[in-house]
């Protein structure tokens, strides 16, 4: 897959940085508005996916391929596990959210309707941003493959 | 008219008939058990201190179900990154 006419590059090198932005706003708000890991991970992917498909894969290939995502995506996935197995230390529950009530991670906010802060909801601010890494890195990471794969051009049947 | 072209409207005119009976057994807006919703709504903020209490529900009292989720992806792009593998000759 060749790059795109210059104008699709000019557009993307614009847009790259909001959409990245408001990705990672929404899995760093997971906790106080609509959204979190899973769909600000998507957004993410999405503009990263942007950037694949303007400059081509062969740009793309030579800048990250699929074994430095599937890192990512295990870090991902190992965070996510190792904040439920901290409400299983601290708490003796699995998935206990055991950080709340803690004077750093864990404010809580007046009952009601509240404008809260962004350091409240113990271990789910963790969880989500493990989520969110791992949504972006997996799905960047199926549709980099697909298009390497779509590139190559010597098919030895 | 063939028997085929009756068959289908026979056994369409049934279907509909189940989904208009379905839905006007439902009662919307009027659940009839909220103690759940009730215990959530009232203590969301308090025990995890969060203001979303929908990422609240799939993160904390389901975590488990996220956990599948996540798991789900995992072996989703497994797969297709073993399908699209580079293969040396």
């Amino acid at each position: 897959m060749s790059e795109m006419s210059k104008i699709v590059r000019t557009l993307s090198n614009i847009l790259f940085p909001f959409i990245m932005i408001f990705g990672l706003y929404v899995i760093a708000h997971g906790h106080l508005t609509p959204g979190g890991g899973f769909q600000g991970g998507a957004v993410a992917a999405s503009g990263c996916i942007l950037l694949l498909i303007a400059y081509g894969s062969t740009w793309a290939s030579k800048k990250i391929t699929d074994k430095h995502l599937t890192v990512f995506e295990s870090i991902g996935a190992l965070w996510f596990i190792a904040a439920a197995f901290l409400g299983l230390v601290m708490g003796g529950i699995f998935f206990l959210n055991s950080l709340v009530g803690t004077p750093v991670f864990g404010n809580i906010p007046p009952n009601g309707p509240a404008i809260s802060d962004l350091n409240t909801g113990g271990v789910l601010p963790f969880m989500n941003f493990a989520v969110g890494l791992k949504v972006i890195a997996g799905l960047f990471a199926v549709v980099l493959v697909m298009a390497i794969a779509s590139s190559v051009k010597e098919w030895k049947q | 008219m063939s028997i085929r072209t009756i068959v289908a409207i026979v056994f369409f005119s049934i279907l509909a008939v189940f989904f208009v009976f379905t839905a006007l057994m439902l009662s919307f807006g009027e659940p009839k058990k909220t103690e759940m919703d009730d215990y959530i709504i009232m203590h969301t903020q308090n025990e995890t201190g969060t203001n979303s209490g929908v990422t609240t529900i799939v993160f904390d009292y389901r975590g488990f179900d996220t956990l599948g989720e996540a798991t789900i992806l995992f072996a989703a792009v497994s797969g297709v990154i073993m399908i699209f593998r580079r293969v040396k000759k």
